[in-house]
């Protein structure tokens, strides 16, 4: 399988802080793949490297056969990144089928003319805006949810819309920033569902920061767990369990040798 | 569904009458027909005349806002609006001109304050320096026009006045580009600081307008440009003729009459597609992502909404109707000085917005509307009516003052009475009774000391108390008293009316957990 996405000797540093150091990390393409990593290990800075909200030290980002760095977020999003965020960041005011439409906005021929005058087909586009988006909404589970002000849907709901979004503007690559977060075990069991079916049934390549193990070694085809901005191991689920420098990584050194006593 | 919801839930009496078809056909009939003949019947010699000229003419002009209220038709309620505007609205003006000014100018500031609406409530960037477009448009027409510059108008050479709607277009494409040009160095910006930047840009248009007259003369500097060119209005002398036929009025003023009567149809035809484009921008993907814009800029980016593309956008086109209002309004005045686009105006179109309802095209409408009435007609007539009162010596009678002192004592004895029972719930300490206590007792002085007052000629009235120099005042007490009981405008759009809802639910049920 050829990598949809390849970084290397990825480098950030905030002041003195070296938040990402030279991290190299290669993504195979209709893989499930999850990153993990104690807190404050640069998951997010990473992913925020790979969106272009942070301008990359040194390093290089290539999807798809192009180079990601320097481009601004709409930039990546219309090469075929999507996100997701860690702290939910819906357009809390608009309904949920009004943020799914904006999630299209890179797919579409935004032309001011156009607008005014309604020639250039942009009804035919509107109608297929509206559709695709309640399509999605259905996809993730929230349809007849669309008239819904998104900042009234529960917790789980804003996850679920939050992916729908990321989806409407056909990405090839969907980075997920902790999806299950604050989820119980019977919504994160429907979440790993759908992550699945976002690689199965649209062809999505599926990147999770996760904290949850159960999530993570129960989807994840890969795993590369960062520790301090380093990536210190990368591998199948089973690989990275018996590791013993992500054992300690998570549980400190004593631990990680009594570990490997017994 | 979620705007269904959001309407009916403050749907009140007269709301639920209009609701009905043919009640609401019969009222609004009734309600126009009587509105245009009241003012039609005041006569104009009588001293109290400005009073009722402002008491009755904002029902006739705010009737629109009654009809799309009701539950009529909507070809119906576009028939009825077109009539009052198109014909009802016209034959008042003939019959009193200084009607047609004041509607020109409402339609030239609402329609300013739904171009403001496009750049603060559809993509929330604050701008503080609006009025600047709108001297862009109004200078084009002047300086090409005005005899007075010597750059554009070599020998008394001028552009011919029937080019009037071709520069109309060009005022488009300027402030336009001034919109872009502004929008390019404070994309980066937010908030306060975007605001202030906007001010100085509004301010820095002024002052070249206003230092442009040496050493070549561009713009005549402070004294402003006159004589500037008004398109023909000569196809609406039979017009006026036979309107004032209608009114069995002489047949007079035909020609200045006319030339208000223009002004007035390319106002209206300005705002209608000023509201048109509005709307087809709203529901657009443009309008949605200025939404977005609004909401949270950095999730809109990373969903590939282009920041830079969009914000500059929402400045050009909210610009670009300044551009078209101010070219009308150069002709209009056939005169254009700095001093028309000062700070104030650009507050007050933002008043407009605010008051109206941030977001909403029909409440930024209503904003501006009453905001100008408040402006040109309500202050206005308080002053003429003052003026009018002193020419024939009128007196306020003591008893009115002891009545008016009294009602006003006891106003504040209530509402401290109400203040103090609610820190007494609260238990809270003795600093919550200080200002109900100085309220208690203003009171009770404003009260006693009227008594024995004594007829009060008006022709004593200070001329520092004039209500038109009041305009400031009166924004300021207005905006305070909006924040304080409906903060989302007078017909606050429906998403933002959500959002309040919402706030004081929450603020409701976090207030007993504080109070225990």
């Amino acid at each position: 399988m050829a990598n949809i996405l390849e970084v290397t000797n990825l480098i950030k540093t905030f002041g003195g802080l070296t938040a990402v150091k030279n991290v190299s990390l290669d993504v195979p393409e209709g893989s499930i793949s999850a990153i993990i990593g104690p807190n404050g290990a640069g998951k997010t800075t990473f992913f925020n490297l790979l969106t272009g909200i942070y301008k990359a030290d040194s390093g290089r980002i290539n999807f798809a056969g192009r180079s990601l760095l320097g481009l601004r977020p709409d930039q990546v999003c219309k090469a075929g990144v999507s996100r997701t965020f860690q702290n939910i960041r819906l357009f809390p005011g608009m309904t949920a089928l009004e943020n799914v439409m904006v999630g299209m906005h890179p797919r579409l021929k935004v032309d001011m003319l156009m607008a005014i005058f309604g020639f250039g087909g942009f009804g035919k586009q509107e109608d297929h805006v509206r559709g695709k988006s309640s399509d999605l909404l259905r996809f993730v589970g929230l349809g007849g949810k669309g008239d819904e002000v998104s900042r009234n849907l529960p917790y789980g709901d804003q996850r679920r819309l939050e992916i729908a979004r990321a989806l409407a503007s056909d990405p090839k690559l969907i980075l997920l920033d902790e999806p299950t977060a604050g989820m119980n075990p019977q919504e994160s069991e429907a979440a790993m569902q759908l992550f699945r079916r976002i690689r199965d049934e649209k062809g999505v390549t599926v990147v999770l920061i996760e904290h949850d193990m159960k999530v993570v070694m129960g989807i994840s085809e890969y795993i590369s767990v960062l520790d301090y901005g380093e990536k210190i191991a990368a591998g199948s689920p089973a690989d990275i369990r018996a590791n013993p420098r992500v054992v300690e990584a998570y549980l400190g050194r004593r631990a990680a040798e009594e570990g490997a006593k017994a | 569904m979620a705007t269904m919801k959001a309407k009916t839930t403050n749907s009140g009496g007269l709301f639920a009458f209009l609701q009905n078809p043919l009640y609401a056909g019969i009222f609004i009939a009734v309600y126009i027909l009587l509105s245009l003949g009241i003012l039609m019947g005041l006569d104009r010699a009588s001293t109290i005349f400005p009073l009722l000229s402002m008491i009755f003419f904002p029902p006739f002009v705010l009737a629109p806002f009654v009809v799309l209220a009701s539950g009529l038709n909507n070809r119906v309620k576009l028939a009825i609006i077109a009539i009052q505007m198109l014909i009802l609205l016209p034959l008042l003006g003939i019959f009193d001109s200084a009607y047609l000014e004041l509607a020109i100018q409402i339609c030239i500031f609402a329609g300013l304050a739904l171009g403001l609406n496009i750049v603060v409530g559809f993509a929330g960037l604050l701008d503080l320096g609006y009025i600047a477009f709108f001297a862009v448009g109004a200078y084009i027409w002047a300086m090409f026009t005005s005899p007075i510059e010597t750059v554009f108008t070599i020998n008394n050479w001028t552009v011919s006045a029937n080019w009037f709607y071709g520069f109309v277009f060009l005022g488009v494409l300027a402030s336009g580009i001034a919109g872009i040009l502004l929008g390019l160095p404070v994309l980066r910006l937010r908030g306060d600081y975007l605001a202030i930047v906007t001010l100085g840009f509004g301010e820095i248009i002024r002052i070249v307008a206003n230092n442009l007259g040496s050493p070549t003369n561009i713009t005549n500097g402070s004294q402003g440009l006159d004589t500037v060119s008004r398109p023909s209005a000569d196809f609406l002398h039979p017009v006026v003729e036979f309107f004032e036929r209608v009114l069995n009025q002489p047949v007079a003023n035909v020609e200045p009459l006319a030339y208000q009567l223009l002004f007035y149809f390319i106002a209206i035809v300005m705002i209608v597609v000023i509201i048109i484009i509005a709307r087809r921008l709203e529901n657009s993907p443009i309008g949605r992502a200025w939404t977005a814009i609004r909401e949270d800029e950095t999730a809109a980016i990373a969903m590939g909404v282009p920041l830079t593309r969009m914000k500059l956008m929402a400045f050009a086109s909210g610009a670009a109707f300044a551009g078209a209002l101010g070219a009308l309004y150069a002709a209009k005045q056939t005169f254009v000085s700095p001093e028309s686009f000062s700070l104030i105006q650009s507050i007050s179109i933002l008043a407009m917005v605010i008051v109206g309802g941030l977001g909403g095209i029909r409440g930024v409408l209503l904003g501006g509307v009453v905001v100008t009435l408040l402006n040109l007609l309500v202050l206005k007539n308080l002053s003429l009516q003052i003026n009018a009162w002193k020419n024939v010596d009128a007196v306020i009678p003591g008893w009115f003052i002891i009545l008016f002192a009294v009602i006003i004592g006891l106003a504040l004895l209530y509402f401290a009475w109400r203040a103090i029972q609610t820190a007494v719930k609260r238990n809270e300490g003795w600093t919550s009774y200080i200002i109900p206590g100085i309220m208690a007792l203003l009171g009770v002085y404003i009260a006693i000391s009227s008594f024995g007052a004594q007829d009060f000629p008006i022709a004593n009235w200070p001329s520092q108390l004039e209500p038109a120099r009041y305009e400031r005042l009166v924004f300021g007490v207005l905006l305070v008293l909006m924040m304080i009981f409906r903060p989302g405008g007078l017909l606050p759009e429906p998403r933002r009316k959500m959002e309040m809802a919402d706030a004081k639910a929450e603020q409701k049920a976090v207030a007993p957990a504080a109070g225990d």
